[in-house]
């Protein structure tokens, strides 16, 4: 496939914003059960919130720029029923709103007790709404990553590791974010945040390195025999119905060389997985605060790389009548 | 149920793309169009096309076949392009079959194009939407025209007749008759979309020549004298119309 960088920001940006909406409500959590010690900046969920808002709207605004008509973009809620375009342009709004509560729940001190229960576990806005934004952005994460897996005859991405690979990246370098977040405000957390970072971009190593695996050895179910029904051994294509490229030529294929394309996987291998491991276990010896940003930064462009593997990585069948031009 | 189609015979197509030019004249100037040209008489032309005809060599010289291979929207039974689309755009007639896009609802995200295995739908590139075959509805049911031209353009046009359109689910309709009785197959059938459009496949022509045929035994030149030449000075054709 042709990867367009529309959706590689699109995918990238959102999975950021979600991954550090989970760290955040993963650290309020953890201080709930006295794992952690509390915050002294009141402000340090809403600030984060608001940072995991400019990601997700980024992403929107990226979004947009993949419609040929995006001023009719409101329809496209409408057939949530089966597609799963429609699920994630339902789910996303809604997980921006609730991102956007947390933020100001937090950042208004709406934190009191609603309820307690059991006398041990006291029951505020922010902890609803944050379990909400949880779900939420799992679903999203589901929804974004099976508008791919669904396509069951684009074999690379018909698989459950697509949705893993989604979550465990998202997460990831939400996570990392979070970290370089908290040293760079003073907030504590980087060991808590950077030890979830490393697990989660190693969980996301051993499910992208399998897909990576799987991919290498997809024997493809459409050949050349089926695409024009002739049950030959040799068969060469020799006019494709068009001197110029048409939208099938271009749509379908990422036109760079197999060499480019080992070149860009080696890239994100590095990028994504070892060096923000290293940076953050080095920024956590030396206790540094702006060590995570970098880390962050070059997971960011590792990830960006990744998903314009994966996308160039899948092989469409309609290829198979689009070999030669003339 | 009705479900139209059109068959080809790959026996019969000789390649000419007479179905591609008279189906981008009509629709071009139909309900579909205009179906835009970026730098038609350019060193990069481009443009969106419903119908396409590709060439295909089969076997290794000298044993060679040339397949032409028409393809344009296969109007699936259970077209993976519908359910993904987001607005609804996409959607199949229950009463024909016919998969058609809503060009207004249509937001031009391409999904349908990629859940499409068969390549079959293209962008417009200047009205962003996206665009396929539609049987020309606008032909088939309009009772303006004669019956006998009540269908597709690329139809009509052909000019050896590789062309059949009709409903594949009326047993005796003349395009099920050639499906049952000459090996119909729908493409790609490991993806489970049930193409409406089936192909008849090539068959083998024997050529039986005899021995005298070869040693041009029957060569009736052999048997003729010089040509008759006229008497001198006499009118003739050739003083008139000379070659």
């Amino acid at each position: 496939m042709h990867p367009a960088f529309s959706v590689i920001f699109l995918t990238t940006l959102i999975g950021v914003g979600q991954g550090l909406f989970l760290a955040l409500y993963t650290g309020q959590l953890y201080t709930l059960a006295n794992l952690l010690p509390p915050q002294h900046d009141p402000r340090f969920y809403a600030v984060g919130s608001l940072i995991a808002l400019v990601f997700l709207a980024a992403g929107l605004v990226a979004s947009i720029f993949h419609l040929g008509r995006p001023e009719r973009g409101w329809r496209a809620a409408s057939q949530w029923r089966t597609s799963w375009l429609s699920r994630e342009i339902i789910v996303l709004p809604l997980f921006v709103v609730l991102v956007a509560a947390y933020g100001a729940v937090h950042y208004l001190g709406w934190t009191q007790p609603l309820f307690v229960v059991s006398d041990t576990l006291p029951v505020d806005a922010s902890l609803i709404i944050g379990a909400v934004g949880t779900l939420t952005a799992f679903l999203l994460f589901v929804t974004t990553a099976m508008i791919y897996a669904c396509l069951k005859f684009l074999q690379e991405w018909h698989s459950p590791l697509t949705v893993f690979n989604f979550i465990l990246l998202g997460g990831a370098s939400g996570f990392t974010l979070a970290a370089a977040f908290s040293a760079y405000t003073g907030g504590g957390l980087l060991g808590f945040y950077g030890t979830w970072a490393v697990i989660l971009t190693l969980a996301g190593f051993i499910t992208r390195g399998w897909s990576l695996r799987r991919n290498r050895r997809l024997r493809h179910k459409s050949s050349l025999q089926t695409a024009i029904g002739v049950r030959h051994s040799h068969i060469e294509q020799k006019a494709q119905g068009a001197m110029g490229g048409s939208f099938n030529t271009r749509e379908f294929f990422h036109g760079r060389s197999p060499a480019a394309l080992r070149t860009i996987r080696q890239f994100f291998l590095l990028m994504v997985f070892p060096l923000p491991v290293l940076l953050l276990g080095v920024a956590y010896q030396i206790q540094s605060g702006t060590l995570p940003m970098v880390a962050f930064a070059l997971q960011y462009a590792g990830l960006v790389a990744e998903r314009w593997y994966f996308f160039a990585e899948a092989r469409h069948p309609q290829n198979l009548y689009y070999q030669h031009i003339s | 149920m009705t479900q139209l189609a059109l068959i080809i015979d790959l026996n019969v197509c000789v390649g000419c793309h007479a179905c591609v030019t008279s189906c981008k004249s009509w629709n071009t100037s139909g309900v579909a169009g205009p179906m835009v040209d970026h730098d038609p008489y350019g060193k990069d032309p481009t443009g969106t096309f419903f119908n396409r005809v590709q060439t295909f060599e089969v076997g290794e010289f000298p044993n060679t076949e040339t397949i032409h291979f028409p393809k344009s929207c296969l109007h699936c039974e259970d077209p993976p392009c519908v359910p993904v689309c987001p607005t609804g755009a996409s959607y199949k007639r229950a009463e024909d079959g016919i998969v058609l896009v809503d060009y207004d609802k249509c937001i031009g995200c391409k999904y349908c194009s990629w859940a499409c295995p068969y390549g079959v739908r293209e962008v417009d590139e200047q009205q962003k939407v996206m665009k396929k075959c539609t049987l020309c509805i606008d032909r088939i049911y309009d009772e303006n025209l004669p019956q006998a031209e009540r269908k597709p353009a690329c139809v009509l046009a052909c000019p050896t007749s590789a062309r059949l359109f009709g409903d594949v689910h009326d047993p005796d309709s003349a395009v099920s008759v050639a499906i049952r009785e000459e090996g119909g197959y729908a493409l790609m059938p490991e993806w489970g979309t049930r193409p409406a459009n089936h192909y008849l496949p090539r068959r083998k022509t024997r050529i039986k020549l005899h021995e005298d045929e070869l040693a041009r035994a029957d060569n009736p030149l052999r048997k003729e004298g010089p040509l008759p030449e006229p008497e001198p000075g006499a009118q003739s054709l050739d003083d008139v119309m000379s070659w």
